[in-house]
């Protein structure tokens, strides 16, 4: 697939962005107090949005409330701008506000995505929006939502030590590969939605803002740019993002996150970077991966 | 290659085209008009009207249409729809006693003011397939009886003359009554959140619900006080005009069971209530409906609450199933990201106890089992 | 330790809608000191005890504790933060369920380590470590650390119940019942671990129980409770030894017999 730069043309039928404006404020609202609290889920008022709870719709939502006619819009799910969900949402905002669309990182001023953070650095004049299942990280440790709150509130957080103490205690090392804790600003712990802890060291310190939508669970919350974002763990067992033995087949990228795709059914697999604008980006600067001339073009796209 | 998923766009819209074809079947056979599900697939109809929230039998009987006869799906397509309408007010409280009624059933009482009124009901038809519907038997023209103003007041209200009953909680008729389509639900949750809640709950899980009640998972003795189904008039005070215009007439189902009593060293014992409403005729619902909501009520009551029906935050969290299909259903989008990290993970472990088992047996004893 | 109580009860007395819990029970305890509450049941003790260790709140009267910052403190005031506080920290609760005082979920390491984690304790080893000190210390063998309470015995999951209470060196230690349900020859170990402990770490504790004999193995002082009150108190020998009243004198001897 090529970089794409697009314009739409708005239908008339909804507001600009779907949402109306009322709506729109107090998510607003919800979204300046995230802001003001890093880390902290503030409850809103989710509204029934035309796709399926689960799938996006906080963070559709949080989009709506923050995009302007001149912001520059890119989706990505599991990395990708092309894979459906990613390319049904982007429609979702073509055909709802007709602001341009991007698959380049680096034009796009606000970015949705589902399970991953760019590989590119972001920059303060742009906004993460992540989309998010299950807002609350204490929640398999503790189902009810009523003494999760007051967990939260007197900062009650040796529980979730304890899981990590199990996982030590059971594997040798910590055992949580996606939706890694974190602390947010020394207060509150955080989950960081579903991308795997390799991305966590991009969310600390990072320049650019990142909202955090859960639609079914009706919760926001945020962390301003340039926020200490610290992935929990122990002093003997520090956290460790995943490592790849492989460099992207196609790139020759050896510090992205990488997809396994299975080529064959003889065990037959490569290894592509999972931000395909990333990589094709890089073989447009003439970085070659091992696979790059034999990979088919479902996989490598037309930048081969 | 999994072209279903990196392929987007073009896969999307060949799948919507896939999706309309299979909508309309065979079109050799007539297409089914929405008047005709709106007329005669009516218990749907009100279903979905009660789920999606919105009192509209044309939209709802469109979005069945379009569902392919999904419920559930159709509840959606209505709530969608709803939230994007602008709201202009709040009617008047609706009186359930002025009803003009079609049926009405007491299970409490064999007679009561006003009569019992069987009304449109499977109840005591027996279920056995009548194949004379698929050849489009005619049908007799339904018994009349000359129209009676005879007041059919509430049971519940008859109860309450004698102060056998609870009042219903006084409360501030003035205090506005909450929406958690407009305010994110904090828990605990007053009861006419909870009754909202419930309103718009899925009917098999308020019946499971209910049902478990009736087993021994936190009984409540319930009669069924009142059940009616009827017409009333929906009227709305316009600021400008200060008087309440009448909008029209709206069908509900009601039920009010009457459950165990309660009492204390001060108060005489009285029957407690349980209330549920639902749009058009959802008899099985409200009627379940009713029992949570009694259920849910145990701690107001001072009871015990360790059944499920009386788990507040168990049961308002997982009635809705917008909510619920939603994000059981997301399991389909990819995951393949953080799969990606498990495999690497499980590959990971499977070498380390590979090569723990490769290490000679005593040297392996003097390894503590969790070292890394 | 300054002369001041430890814990105070002042006209403790608690109503369940018009039904008695208990009535007007009032005492003193010292650090290091052991006080056992008797009575059959429905007689208040367990009432009692969630007065005293602030889960229940009294009707009337109040409990006084003196916090480690020697500031005596009622603790009906306490923020719910500093409750949570004392009870991962000063203090301990013995239940005679152990899987309501356990995490069963979890191994027994965890179950130790969980309180020095919540306190701040971030390094793996040490939190190992000191469970281990901690299991051996209540006798149960330190290669046992990475299994499940599930798979303990209960006198084990008993002992591993108290481990983990007093891994923060509390003050204080609630006990309700703490041998109840168990063999008496797991009864009879258990009570001695106990007593050891108790000795050799200074701890004031208030053991809750029906068995005389807990009461006389384990305590320096006694109260006697019948219908919500207390009846009859002084120090443990003295009572069983010579009880005053006729409900204690029938309770002495219907359980000291032979």
């Amino acid at each position: 697939m090529n970089a794409m730069i697009s314009t739409a043309t708005p239908s008339t039928a909804y507001n600009f962005a779907y949402l109306d404006e009322q709506t729109k404020r107090m998510i607003r609202r919800a979204i300046l107090k995230a802001i003001a609290i890093p880390g902290y889920q503030v409850p809103f008022a989710s509204r029934e949005m035309p796709m399926p709870y689960g799938w996006g719709t906080g963070g559709v939502q949080v989009t709506a409330a923050i995009l302007g006619a001149n912001d520059r819009l890119k989706v990505i799910d599991q990395g990708a701008d092309d894979t459906t969900n990613a390319v049904s949402i982007r429609k979702f905002f073509e055909k709802t506000s007709g602001v341009a669309t991007t698959t380049l990182t680096a034009d796009a001023t606000i970015i949705q995505t589902r399970h991953r953070i760019p590989e590119k650095e972001l920059t303060e004049t742009q906004v993460l929006v992540y989309q998010v299942p299950i807002p609350e990280p204490l929640r398999f440790l503790e189902p009810r939502e009523t003494e999760t709150r007051v967990m939260h509130a007197l900062e009650d957080y040796g529980l979730m030590h304890v899981k990590l103490y199990e996982d030590i205690a059971t594997h040798g090392h910590i055992a949580t590969t996606y939706a890694y804790p974190v602390k947010v600003e020394g207060r509150y712990v955080m989950d960081p939605s579903p991308t795997p802890k390799f991305d966590n060291p991009k969310m600390d310190d990072c320049a650019a803002l990142q909202l955090f939508g859960a639609g079914r669970e009706k919760r926001i919350y945020a962390v301003p740019p340039h926020t200490s974002v610290v992935s929990l763990d122990f002093e003997d067992h520090p956290f460790e993002a995943t490592k790849f033995d492989h460099a992207c087949a196609l790139c020759a990228a050896t510090h992205t996150y990488l997809d396994e795709v299975i080529t064959d059914d003889a065990g037959g697999r490569m290894f592509v970077c999972s931000d395909t604008d990333h990589c094709e980006e890089r073989r447009a600067e003439g970085h070659r991966g091992d696979l790059l001339g034999e990979a088919p073009a479902a996989i490598a796209g037309s930048a081969a | 290659m999994y072209v279903a998923v990196k392929g987007g766009e073009r896969a999307i819209d060949n799948a919507h085209r896939l999706l309309a074809t299979k909508r309309r079947g065979d079109p050799a056979v007539p297409e089914v008009a929405h008047a005709q599900i709106r007329e005669q697939l009516t218990l749907a109809v009100d279903r979905v009207m009660t789920e999606g929230s919105l009192y509209d039998r044309d939209l709802a009987a469109l979005a069945i249409k379009q569902a392919r006869g999904d419920l559930v799906e159709a509840a959606f397509l209505v709530r969608a729809f709803r939230t994007t309408l602008p709201r202009f007010g709040a009617s008047e409280p609706v009186d359930t006693g002025a009803m003009q009624v079609a049926r009405r059933v007491s299970a409490a009482f064999k007679d009561i003011p006003g009569g019992q009124v069987l009304g449109p009901t499977f109840d005591y038809t027996h279920r056995l397939i009548d194949f004379l519907l698929e050849a489009g038997a005619d049908i007799a023209e339904p018994a009349t009886a000359p129209a009676d103003d005879a007041p059919m007041p509430r049971v519940t209200d008859l109860l309450g003359n004698d102060d056998l009953i609870e009042r219903n909680p006084p409360g501030d008729p003035d205090a506005p009554v909450g929406d958690l389509t407009r305010e994110p639900l904090d828990l605990p949750a007053d009861r006419d959140l909870r009754l909202q809640n419930l309103a718009r709950g899925d009917e098999g899980f308020l019946l499971a619900l209910g049902y478990s009640t009736q087993r021994g998972f936190g009984r409540t003795h319930p009669f069924a006080g009142e059940i009616r189904l009827g017409e009333v008039e929906l009227e709305f005070v316009a600021e400008d005009a200060g008087f309440a215009v009448p909008l029209g007439t709206i069908e509900l189902t009601e039920c009010q069971m009457i459950n165990q009593f309660k009492g204390s060293a001060t108060e005489p014992p009285r029957f407690t209530r349980g209330y549920g409403l639902a749009f058009g005729h959802c008899e099985r619902r409200t009627m379940a409906m009713a029992l949570v909501d009694r259920s849910l009520r145990a701690r107001e009551l001072g009871e015990e609450a360790k059944a499920p029906a009386q788990d507040e935050e168990f049961v308002l969290m997982h009635s809705d199933n917008v909510q619920a299909t939603g994000f059981v259903e997301h399991l389909k989008l990819p995951h393949y990201v953080d799969f990606q990290a498990e495999l690497a993970l499980i590959r990971q472990m499977r070498r380390e106890i590979a090569e723990r088992q490769n290490v000679a047996p005593r040297e392996q004893q003097a390894l503590p089992e969790a070292a890394e | 330790m300054t002369g001041q109580p430890l814990l105070t009860a002042e006209s403790v007395t608690k109503f369940y809608g018009s039904r008695l819990g208990c009535r007007d029970i009032g005492f003193e305890l010292y650090a290091g000191e052991v006080l056992a509450v008797v009575g059959e049941s429905g007689s208040g003790k367990s009432t009692l005890l969630k007065l005293l260790s602030g889960q229940l709140e009294p009707s009337g009267g109040r409990v006084l504790y003196r916090m480690r910052d020697d500031v005596t403190r009622d603790i009906l005031t306490l923020t719910e933060a500093e409750r949570r506080f004392l009870f991962r920290t000063d203090w301990g609760f013995v239940h005679q369920h152990a899987e309501l005082g356990l995490r069963m979920g979890v191994s027994a390491g965890a179950n130790v380590g969980e309180r020095l984690m919540a306190v701040g304790w971030r390094h793996y080893g040490r939190i190992r470590d000191e469970a281990e000190t901690w299991l051996e210390r209540v006798e149960i063998d330190a290669t046992r650390i990475d299994d499940r309470p599930t798979a303990y015995s209960g006198g084990m999951r008993q002992r591993l119940q108290i481990a983990r209470n007093l891994v923060t060196s509390p003050r204080l230690v609630f006990m309700d019942e703490p041998t109840g349900g168990l063999d008496v020859s797991v009864q009879a170990r258990l009570l001695d671990l106990m007593r050891g402990l108790v000795a050799d770490l200074g701890l004031a504790a208030i053991v809750v129980t029906h068995d005389l004999a807990v009461a006389r193995l384990l305590s320096h002082r006694i109260l006697v409770m019948k219908d919500g009150r207390a009846i009859e108190t002084g120090l443990t020998d003295q009572v069983l030894d010579d009880p005053r009243e006729p409900y204690t004198q029938l309770l002495v001897s219907s359980i000291l017999q032979p």
